[in-house]
């Protein structure tokens, strides 16, 4: 079992099983040996729930990549393709089994979609030739995977720009058949709030289904007192900024992938005497991130400037508690200390990676540019110089910095002062255009499109007022004893951890004028419970609110609202899901346009 | 914990959890497959927790691992791909069963509907009439279903004309979106600009047009079909940086041609010394005007390939065509043409240093090019700011626009401080020692 996931205040390992089960039935179904062909994405999500160990005990043999032409040679009885229903794979799948087809003793083939079977699919895989050799054509109904006790995310890259550019509701679509699951699993959740449209197509979504499930009523008690959908473009601004917290900054600096992180190695060189510098490595450290760990459950959350002394702070208390094997004298406390060394030897062990990984943050973090972008940044959240050209941006272009930096500040401009004047942006426009490549012009239009860069109409600014209203910028913040969720960015609150804060307490009627500003509806729906699972709260007993950010959330927001679940007075706990962990730099690139 | 599969059964078929059992052949009425198998599979997890803590312990690799405390040493599933040690099993005989097909020829769009969203094979041909096709339509719409709605859209496309296809979608806009999501996927450009063309919405036919470039790797086709590019429905704008683009990948074609021309005859001093990197076909305009600048830099204004010619076309402003050349002529370390770029001279025929840029970003760009201490010595004296002088003389060790600045500011202390920062012995430690022992300064501090 995977410990850490039943750590909250969900026991989120219900779903971790849950959807394991289903994998072995599934390849219980294939009987005899296999090979498992991999859409190499889905990997990373498949790691979080099921180990190789598993796989194996239901006689996977060997395990490939899904790439063109022919498969390595296995001998098994069956071929399992497991992949994400997009056309481009049908076509390496059909390749492959052509070529093996060719090869000389047949083979099953059976294919699983993840999370979704594909007419369209089946029909490209139909037009190949290949529809009739699959034995057995599935799906894996992987929506939401568990993170860690709080967190789920349906790890869809493209569901922002599906649902805010292409208006397409297949990932809308998904996170309501992930959340019947849960509800099947944790119980039919009474209330739901809203806001924003695609919040209110899911909402619409889940009620159907339950209207069409009529057949039978849930009667497990349920564990999640409140749903909150809310759509990524009620708050563009959030993702845009640096991320402050140790999290966040790992993720903004060398991205976190399905809760893993690859770090350079020489900070990690193992430090034994007589070792001369030799053999440093060369390979990525790669490190998992999660809760299971006590230190970083711990720092994860603090804004980075707070994490030093806490290391420090280890540091000492674990030195202390080697220097007690001094005062072991009788062999029942050598024996004692002895039986202390595992956890002691591995609680150096994570102090040493996360000093390590904190120095490596901090060669950023002290660096004039970095200080130079988060000067700008707080400028623009805090209503300073919105309207005219910048000139930090002015001077990232000349140098040519990366372009999502540039895009990811420009579109933070812009959405601080509600689309920027019409000069200001053709300038901006026709620097990048001249010093990026014109092609860039379609990238351009999806951000406008997504309404991140835009000309500003109507010619009213209306952030001054959310910011104030919502006090979105907070002067004095306290990065090391944090008294509001401000500290995540070291002065900027989060919007969208507002907006749940608020509905929490004091409710979103004391806010109606500003939840007008921002776009979309706002909605209630109640969902009726039969008498006897109805819900008797004991004085004090936190509510548990179910929050699921419709486009992404980041690691920072995540920080913010466990930080108001662990505030005493606060009552409401959040267990966070979404579609898709994100920082401003895989935002801003997943709406950048590729060849085809 | 322990309960028997036997207690189990039992628990779950009791009259109170009845409802939760579902039948797997009951299926008409199971809509939500997934709720059901989740909800079926809690039978029996709840026992499990015992052995999966064994599976737990080893890691892709098969290794065993210690947990929790030891993160590092979980491998992911991508660590474990093709090094899965080989086992064999004995032959399988069984068979499994392939998926049963059904049909029948009486179900209405509803029904066809739902057997579709459940995976189930479905013809849809028997839906003739523009009524039952676009009940179908709206059907899959109302379930959201986006698999169905699309499997439905395939099915219509193939059996209705485009104008009545289009005429039907452009009152259906969910449908529409999913119908411009699915051309994109499949990349049947054709039928996409016919949509676009017919709902009139003009930018996006011209955008979608031009998108195609980028899957033209030929670069006389590609400056080709930039051309069809010029004159569609663009912002006004946009048009502007379209016929940027096109005249830009029209001069590159010819500067290539005749610069690797140059450089395989190998009489040019300048590529022989300095051979091309990279080919500049496809490159953004402002690294156009580098390589020019670079390779180019005295041509005449009438040649394709100088500078001058590429600011006039693209009408460059002036601060980004000198930063531009800065950075070229310093990289060949070419310090008179350096000079050259800041000069002015007025109507007096006196001449003047002036930047559009800034002296301070001239400095920095020399350093970067790791231009000699005399050069940057000069530029960082003209350097307006006080403070920013100072700042770039110390960070760039230029001892004498230091030690006089000080001097100028009568600042003792700052200088003194200075003093602790160069080499013992130096010549610009007699320097500071001959400025602080003069008596003719009056000190501030």
């Amino acid at each position: 079992m995977a410990a850490h996931l039943s750590y909250g205040r969900v026991n989120l390992n219900v779903l971790r099983e849950a959807v394991r089960r289903e994998l072995r039935e599934f390849l219980d179904k294939c009987a005899g040996s296999k090979a498992i062909v991999w859409d190499e994405y889905l990997t990373g999500p498949f790691g979080l729930i099921a180990q190789y160990s598993l796989l194996k005990e239901h006689e996977v043999e060997k395990m490939f990549t899904l790439k063109g032409s022919r498969l390595p040679a296995a001998d098994v009885k069956n071929i399992i393709f497991v992949a994400r229903p997009r056309l481009e794979l049908m076509d390496i799948i059909a390749e492959n089994v052509l070529s093996e087809d060719r090869r000389g003793p047949a083979r099953d083939f059976h294919i699983l979609f993840v999370p979704r079977r594909s007419l369209l699919c089946e029909q490209r895989l139909k037009d190949l030739g290949v529809l009739g050799s699959f034995i057995h054509r599935e799906e894996y109904s992987l929506d939401l995977i568990p993170f860690d006790g709080d967190l789920l995310s349906m790890e869809s890259e493209g569901a922002f720009k599906e649902c805010y550019l292409e208006s397409d509701q297949t990932s809308l679509y998904h996170a309501a058949k992930g959340l019947m699951t849960l509800q099947a699993l944790y119980g039919t959740i009474p209330q739901i709030f809203g806001k924003g449209e695609c919040a209110r197509q899911v909402a619409n979504m889940m009620i159907r289904m339950k209207r069409e499930f009529t057949g039978s009523q849930n009667s497990i008690f349920p564990v999640f007192d409140n749903l909150l959908l809310l759509d990524r473009n009620v708050d563009l601004l959030t993702p845009l900024a640096t991320q402050l917290t140790y999290e966040g900054l790992i993720d903004e600096i060398y991205g976190i992938q399905n809760s893993y992180v690859k770090l350079p190695p020489e900070k990690f060189a193992p430090k034994k005497q007589g070792d001369g510098g030799k053999d440093l490595p060369t390979e990525a450290k790669k490190l998992q991130l999660n809760s299971a760990e006590e230190l970083y459950a711990e720092i994860r959350d603090k804004n980075f400037n707070a994490v030093g002394s806490v290391l420090s702070k280890k540091a000492k208390v674990i030195s202390a508690a080697f220097e007690e094997r001094h005062n072991a004298k009788t062999v029942g406390e050598i024996k004692q200390f002895v039986s202390q060394l595992p956890h002691m030897q591995a609680a150096r062990g994570s102090l040493a990676n996360h000093t390590s990984i904190a120095e490596l943050i901090k060669d950023v973090t002290t660096s004039e540019d970095f200080f130079d972008k988060l000067t700008v940044e707080q400028e623009f959240m805090s209503g300073i110089d919105t309207d005219k050209v910048n000139s930090y941006i002015e001077d990232c272009i000349a140098q040519k910095h990366p372009l999502i930096k540039v895009l990811r500040i420009v579109c933070l401009q812009s959405v601080c002062n509600s689309g920027l004047k019409q000069k200001v942006l053709d300038y901006y426009k026709r620097e990048i255009l001249q010093t990026y490549g014109y092609e860039h012009i379609l990238t351009l239009y999806n951000l406008e499109k997504a309404g991140l860069l835009k000309p500003q109409t109507g010619g009213r600014n209306t952030y001054p007022t959310v910011r104030k209203t919502l006090r979105l910028w907070m002067d004095d913040v306290n990065e090391q004893n944090p008294t509001d969720i401000s500290y995540v960015y070291s002065g900027y609150a989060p919007l969208s951890v507002r907006l749940a804060q608020l509905l929490s307490r004091p409710g979103w009627r004391s806010i109606e004028e500003v939840l007008r500003i921002l776009p979309g509806p706002h909605f209630e729906e109640r969902q009726p419970l039969p008498t006897g699972l109805q819900k008797k709260r004991q004085p004090g007993e936190n509510r548990v609110t179910l929050i699921f950010f419709l486009g992404g959330v980041t690691f920072a927001e995540i920080a913010a609202l466990r930080f108001l679940s662990q505030l005493e007075d606060g009552g409401t706990e959040y267990v966070i899901a979404t579609t898709k962990l994100i920082n401003g730099a895989s935002w801003i690139e997943s709406l950048m346009e590729k060849p085809f | 914990m322990n309960r028997t599969k036997g207690d189990e059964e039992e628990y779950w078929n009791s009259s109170k959890f009845k409802a939760f059992t579902f039948d797997d052949e009951d299926d008409e009425l199971s809509q939500l497959k997934e709720s059901k198998r989740a909800v079926n599979s809690l039978r029996d997890f709840v026992d499990d927790d015992d052995d999966d803590d064994d599976l737990e312990r080893v890691s892709w690799s098969g290794e065993p691992v210690g947990r929790r405390t030891r993160p590092g040493s979980f491998q992911s599933l991508s660590d474990a791909l093709s090094d899965t040690p080989a086992k064999s099993y004995a032959p399988e005989l069984g068979r499994p069963k392939g998926e049963y097909r059904d049909y029948s020829n009486d179900w209405s769009p509803s029904d066809t509907v739902r057997r579709l969203r459940k995976g189930k094979v479905c013809s849809l041909e028997r839906f003739r009439s523009l009524q039952d096709k676009l009940q179908l339509l709206e059907e899959a719409v109302s379930m959201h279903d986006g698999n169905v709605i699309t499997a439905v859209l395939i099915f219509l496309k193939r059996t209705l004309s485009k104008e009545i296809l289009f005429r039907e979608l452009e009152v259906r806009q969910v449908a529409l979106r999913h119908l411009i999501h699915f051309l994109k996927e499949i990349g049947d450009q054709k039928l996409l600009l016919d949509l676009f063309r017919f709902l009139d919405r003009t930018e996006e036919l011209a955008l979608t047009h031009y998108r195609e470039h980028l899957n033209i790797q030929d670069p006389e086709k590609r400056k080709e079909f930039l051309k069809t590019c010029i004159g569609l429905p663009f912002s006004a704008e946009d048009s502007a940086h379209i016929q940027d683009h096109y005249t830009l990948l029209e001069r590159q074609i010819i500067i290539e041609a005749n610069d690797r021309h140059l450089e395989s005859a190998g009489q040019t001093e300048i590529f022989r010394k300095h051979p091309r990197k990279a080919s500049i076909l496809n490159m953004p305009l402002v690294t156009t005007l580098f390589y020019s600048c670079f390779y180019h830099y005295t041509e005449a204004e009438g040649t394709f390939s100088s500078p001058v010619n590429l600011k006039k076309t693209f009408k460059i402003p002036e601060k980004q065509y000198v930063l531009t050349a800065l950075a070229a002529r310093a990289k060949l370390r070419a310090w008179h043409d350096v000079d050259a770029l800041f000069t002015t001279k007025n109507w007096l025929g006196y001449t003047k240093k002036r930047a559009p840029i800034g002296f301070h970003r001239v400095v920095e760009i020399l350093h970067k090019n790791s231009a000699p201490v005399q050069i940057l010595q000069e530029y960082v004296n003209l350097v307006e700011d006080v403070d920013t002088k100072l700042n770039l003389a110390t960070k760039f060790r230029c001892h004498d626009v230091v030690i006089d600045t000080c001097r100028d500011l009568k600042d003792r202390q700052q200088l003194l401080a200075y003093r602790s920062k160069v080499d013992k012995g130096s010549a610009e430690e007699e320097k500071i020692d001959a400025v602080l022992s003069s008596s003719q300064i009056r000190w501030k501090n």
